[in-house]
């Protein structure tokens, strides 16, 4: 019921990349063991989490996300060998990149969740809409150019 | 500097007149003495413009990709800071090493008609380097500065005075890498809240009017057709279609060229608004100095960057934040 | 025009409970290109597909989505429904409205409405795919073995048994490996020849096999079914089809100064030799480092008294090129220098000596002849310690981090043995840990302590220093916590083991990959333990980890299943899901086959038209779809944006971004 209040002030969207080996079946298994996270939550299949590319998190942002999440098998687990060390390289950099032109550090985030982990699957998405549902909506990526900023 | 200069065109001439090289690669006299241009010589007559003087502050290196695919060798003039790009354009395989005869030059650092413009001076005609007093010439008279007061500003963090490749050598004189620390001003930024910096780059950024000429002037950035251009990307830009359209292009430039770029600053050096863009690139060299242990893009041709290798020890992307937390 | 037919499940309750599967049908209705939209109770039923079915011939769509629960559930099902009524499979895609929508959420409208979301999303992508067809690839009916150890041998057998040819690569003159060294084998104590070499000699009888022995892999191109392989025999002087092993040379030859590497350098060798009795192939081989003729020209003598006829000084290195289906890697083993271990005094001191040395010396056949003396002066050694772990578990950087698994077991089989041989003998054993899991292993090591009276000490070994003639070990007992010096005769280091350093070389052959320790990498540590991740490539043996013998013949008996898995197939399907490069916007910079865990892009030089008549030819990528696997990384390292991913393609992803963000 709290979600219901909360959702009357604001309520963040939420852009879930899930690797199809590992975390898009921990999805699968926290849906399977009804383990809920609030639906905002919203989940893109990719074959691993190195498909990602930085304009997907970029574009999911200037179109209206408030939060973007990657999700990879764990390192030395990934499906394809070493696929999810190249996204470790690529988010950190990315990530305190994006947080270097001043967007808030919060609405990104990499996941290692295993195709066990329902409950961390669950866990962490429901931590990553508290977060980013504290931080209010995105603006910042959306409006560098805005008018008034001139 | 004037000596360095004959040697240049001497040995220009020599290279040309033998059919060693089809052609060099130098700069030319431009409108003024003040803008030397980059220029490809492939006569002896043509090297009658030939110039190397203190505003030479062009990196070459980038002409090669399409210049040395004409048959025959092609010469360059580098100075060391161009050396470490073209090191990366052959790990690239964008030029090849046999085509190449690289001459590594002397430079004390280039120094900034801007700056000399800003402390009074202008219609220069002629710059003299006496060690660090730089006497300028006008149209009005003589003034001297030292060499810190009108260095550019990619020559007062000078990386490295070592040329990373070369065939032969025209050194006269000692040179000496820049005083300045290059993470000063990242660092500056960084001690900043999330807020200051945003509303900084939301500054420098809406002064950008997608010119180009940063894509366009950097080695790294050497795509034959970059994905901005390219409908089919997703990212490709119309004017101004959307608001957030500069920052994509700044991020995404620097994150395609990290690990690549070798920091020669020719990005904030041309860009006509004065943004300063090397510290987008500069960000990135520091987290990857940082997270994965020094690496200097350009140092060698062979071997993979920062972003196309991995350790499997390596830290979180959420470890980046750790110990910051104000 | 494209026209979209949409398919909302309800899997009984299990979404209609929650997601109003009505609304979403007839609310996706109204979305531009789509057609069709229905639902039905249980879509995944023969009915439900049907209906699929009957739909897309009806309506001619180009495109479905179904909603309905995890495409990692029914996916399979639905493109196979797709292709009964004559749409492309791979222009199916799935909304997941039940794991990820009407389970985990509560409230109707809410998930409804994040339904509706996701079926747009997929709408988004499905209208940007294209159709895709599997491709096929011969299989070559050949397998390569490298390495002819026991690994090498038993996958090779295997392999020919079940009727498949294969060829064995070994660079050194016979096969056999480090287990024709060994004297006997932990639990049984059973003799390592007698079990070792009637195999060698299966294999050389074997119809189906072909021992390459002193020869290399030079070059390999191609992929899995596909294997281009080249091969260089190393001249070995003597003409392998003529020589009849009589052995005459290796009595006459003058130069019998060679260290004998079969031997661990214990003894000599002539220049010309056999490298033991039963060395498979029986050929001799000339070490023309040592050979005089080769030295000075002058001699000749082996030649001369060979009835066979069979010498020839002027043999060059050969190649051989050949065809292959599949690899089996078995380069093995060796032990680790000990440069970075000067205080075990192992440079300094003749009798400070490794395992695999006492194995030579307690081998009948070594240079002993089995019995038990002192390298330095030959006599009987009545006190022997043992020190383990020498350089494994070794975190200090001078060995290896890893534990090397087998030398608590053979150190428990040499004290055992110096016990039952010569019981006057003391042995002391200085260990870190003991580590015996393994069948009849922990009973094996526990006679050692119980029966045989085998002293074990729990501590390491500070240094060991010779002092008037004895071997003076000086350590730590942590049990009884106090230093002691055990004056010694003899000192055996159970030395660790790395892969066999060739490996490197044959890694980058394969392009598979290799950790920092120079083991080869497998496909997946738990699940796909023999393959490697290069398609085509399988590990048998300690080249892929430390193991005992018993490990290593299971691993090399599942290599062999693998392979013949792999070979039994007439062509093997390849996933469309691959790398394409767009070559006209592609630079050819080589960033992306550095993160390609597969090697399944390659470069080529292509000639390409500019207009106007003019051509310009540029090195551009290459993928070869037989091998890459469909991950992505390729796609995100490409700058240029040339490289993409079908069936996930930046496009498609892009465009399911913009949808699933709108509210």
């Amino acid at each position: 019921m709290q979600e219901v209040t909360e959702k009357k002030e604001f309520t963040p969207n939420i852009v879930a990349f899930c690797c199809n080996w590992c975390s898009y079946a921990g999805a699968d298994l926290a849906g399977s063991s009804r383990l809920t996270y609030p639906a905002n939550v919203k989940i893109i299949r990719v074959p691993c989490s190195c498909r990602v590319n930085p304009t997907f998190v970029l574009k999911a942002f200037q179109q209206g996300a408030d939060g973007v999440i990657l999700c990879g098998c764990h390192p030395g687990d990934c499906h394809y060998v070493t696929g999810n060390y190249y996204t470790r390289r690529r988010m950190a950099l990315l990530f305190s990149f994006l947080n270097y032109m001043g967007i808030e550090k919060e609405r990104t985030r990499v996941e290692w969740v295993s195709a066990a982990e329902g409950a961390k699957f669950s866990e962490v998405m429901n931590d990553f809409v508290k977060t980013v549902t504290a931080l209010g909506e995105n603006k910042r990526l959306t409006d560098l150019r805005v008018k008034e900023g001139k | 500097m004037r000596d360095i200069e004959l040697k240049m065109i001497e040995r220009a001439k020599a290279l040309l007149e033998s059919g060693e090289v089809a052609r060099v690669v130098g700069w030319k006299k431009g409108e003024f003495y003040f803008d030397p241009m980059p220029a490809v010589f492939e006569t002896v007559e043509e090297l009658n413009d030939f110039v190397y003087n203190s505003f030479c502050g062009a990196n070459l290196s980038k002409y090669l990709i399409k210049v040395s695919k004409n048959p025959g060798k092609t010469a360059i003039f580098l100075k060391p800071c161009d050396s470490f790009s073209l090191n990366q354009l052959f790990k690239e395989h964008r030029v090849i090493r046999e085509n190449i005869y690289v001459i590594a030059i002397e430079c004390q650092g280039k120094l900034s008609v801007e700056k000399m413009k800003k402390l009074g001076v202008s219609a220069i005609t002629e710059v003299n380097e006496n060690g660090e007093e730089i006497v300028v010439s006008s149209l009005y008279g003589e003034t001297k500065f030292s060499r810190d007061e009108v260095l550019l500003g990619k020559c007062e963090t000078c990386k490295s005075k070592v040329h990373q490749v070369k065939d032969e050598e025209i050194i006269l004189r000692e040179m000496q890498a820049g005083k300045k620390d290059r993470f000063e001003d990242v660092e500056k930024l960084e001690a900043m809240s999330e807020e200051e910096r945003f509303t900084f780059w939301r500054e420098q950024l809406s002064k950008c009017i997608r010119c180009n000429a940063c894509r366009n002037v950097c080695p790294a950035c050497s795509c034959m057709k970059c994905v901005f251009d390219n409908p089919a990307s997703g990212i490709a830009a119309k004017a101004n279609d959307d608001k957030f359209e500069e920052q994509l292009f700044h991020i995404i430039r620097a994150f395609h060229v990290a690990g690549r770029c070798t920091d020669c600053g020719e990005c904030s050096r041309v860009c006509p608004q004065g943004i300063p863009l090397h510290l987008l690139n500069r960000k990135f060299i520091k987290d990857i100095d940082g997270l994965y242990g020094e690496y200097q893009a350009g140092e060698t041709a062979e071997g993979k960057t920062p972003l196309t290798s991995y350790n499997e020890e390596d830290g979180e992307p959420s470890d980046v934040f750790k110990g910051e937390e104000k | 025009m494209q026209r979209i037919g949409v398919f909302i499940c309800w899997c009984g309750s299990n979404i209609a409970a929650t997601v109003d599967v009505k609304k979403v049908a007839e609310t996706i209705k109204a979305e531009p290109g789509v057609v069709f939209s229905d639902n039905y109770q249980y879509m995944c039923s023969e009915n439900g597909q049907q209906l699929i079915k009957n739909a897309i011939k009806e309506h001619n769509l180009t495109g479905i989505v179904v909603g309905a629960c995890s495409p990692r559930m029914h996916e399979a099902t639905f493109r196979k429904a797709a292709e009964a009524a004559g749409l492309n499979p791979y222009m199916v895609e799935i909304a997941n409205i039940r794991e990820h929508c009407s389970w985990i959420h509560k409230d109707m409208d809410e998930a409804t409405e994040k339904a509706i979301v996701l079926v747009r999303t997929a709408i988004a992508k499905v209208k940007l795919n294209a159709p895709l067809t599997a491709g096929e690839s011969p299989v070559e009916k050949r397998a390569l073995v490298i390495g002819g150890g026991i690994a090498g041998i038993q996958a090779a057998l295997d392999i020919a048994d079940a009727g498949f040819q294969v060829d064995i690569v070994e660079k050194n003159a016979t096969i056999g490996g480090r287990m024709a060294q060994l004297d006997k084998t932990f639990p049984t104590l059973d003799c390592s020849a007698c079990i070792l070499t009637p195999k060698m000699v299966d294999c050389a009888q074997h119809e189906n096999i072909d021992i390459l022995s002193y020869s290399e892999v030079e070059e390999v191109k191609g992929f899995v079914g596909n294997f281009n392989v080249k091969i260089r025999r190393k001249a070995r002087f003597v003409d392998e089809t003529k020589c009849t092993g009589c052995k005459i040379c290796m009595e006459k030859c003058p130069s019998k100064k060679g260290l004998n590497e079969f031997n661990m350098n214990l003894d000599t060798r002539p220049a010309i030799h056999i490298p033991f009795a039963q060395a498979i192939p029986n050929v001799a081989v000339i070490d023309s480092t040592q050979c005089i003729k080769f030295k000075t020209g002058k001699c000749g003598i082996c030649q001369k008294f060979c009835e066979a006829g069979a010498i020839d000084y002027e043999q060059k290195d050969t190649f051989i090129e050949r065809k292959y289906g599949a690899i089996v890697v078995a380069t093995g083993f060796k032990p680790i220098a000990l440069d970075n271990f000067n205080e075990f005094g192992y440079a300094d001191n003749k009798d400070v000596i490794t395992s695999l040395e006492l194995e030579r010396l307690m081998n009948a056949a070594g240079p002993t002849n089995g019995v038990l003396l002192r390298p330095s002066d030959g006599e009987h050694p009545k006190v022997v310690t043992f020190i383990q772990c020498v350089g494994s578990r070794d975190t200090s950087g001078c060995g290896k981090p890893y534990c090397s698994k087998i030398c608590c077991m053979y150190t428990a089989k040499h004290a055992m043995m110096i016990r039952e041989k010569y019981p006057d003998t003391e042995v002391h054993v200085f260990y870190i840990d003991i580590r015996t899991p393994g069948k009849n292993y922990d009973e094996f090591y526990r006679r050692a302590v119980e029966q045989y009276d085998v002293d074990y000490i729990k501590g390491m070994v500070g240094k060991v220093y010779n002092e008037n003639g004895k071997l003076m070990v000086q350590g730590s007992n942590l049990i009884d916590n106090e230093q002691v010096t055990i004056a010694s005769d003899l000192v055996v280091l159970a030395t660790a083991i790395e892969p066999e350093p060739s490996v490197r070389k044959i890694a980058t052959l394969l392009t598979a990959s290799i950790d920092t320790n120079n083991f080869l990498t497998e496909s997946h540590a738990k699940l796909r333990p023999v393959e490697s991740p290069t398609a085509g490539v399988y590990l048998a043996g300690v080249c892929q980890g430390p193991k005992d013998i018993p490990e290593t013949v299971s691993q090399a008996s599942a290599c062999a299943a693998k392979v013949i898995g792999l070979l039994a197939k007439s062509k093997l399907k390849t996933n469309p899901c691959v790398a394409t490069p767009d070559e006209a916007m592609c630079n050819g910079c080589s960033q992306c086959a550095n993160v390609c865990a597969y090697g399944a892009i390659t470069y080529v030089e292509k000639e390409f038209r500019l207009g106007g008549g003019k051509t310009e030819v540029r090195r551009v990528a290459s993928v070869n779809p037989a091998v890459c696997q469909g991950c992505g990384a390729c796609t995100v390292t490409c700058p240029s944006g040339a490289m993409d991913l079908r069936g996930f393609s930046s496009k498609q992803i892009m465009s399911e971004v913009e949808a699933i963000c709108k509210k």
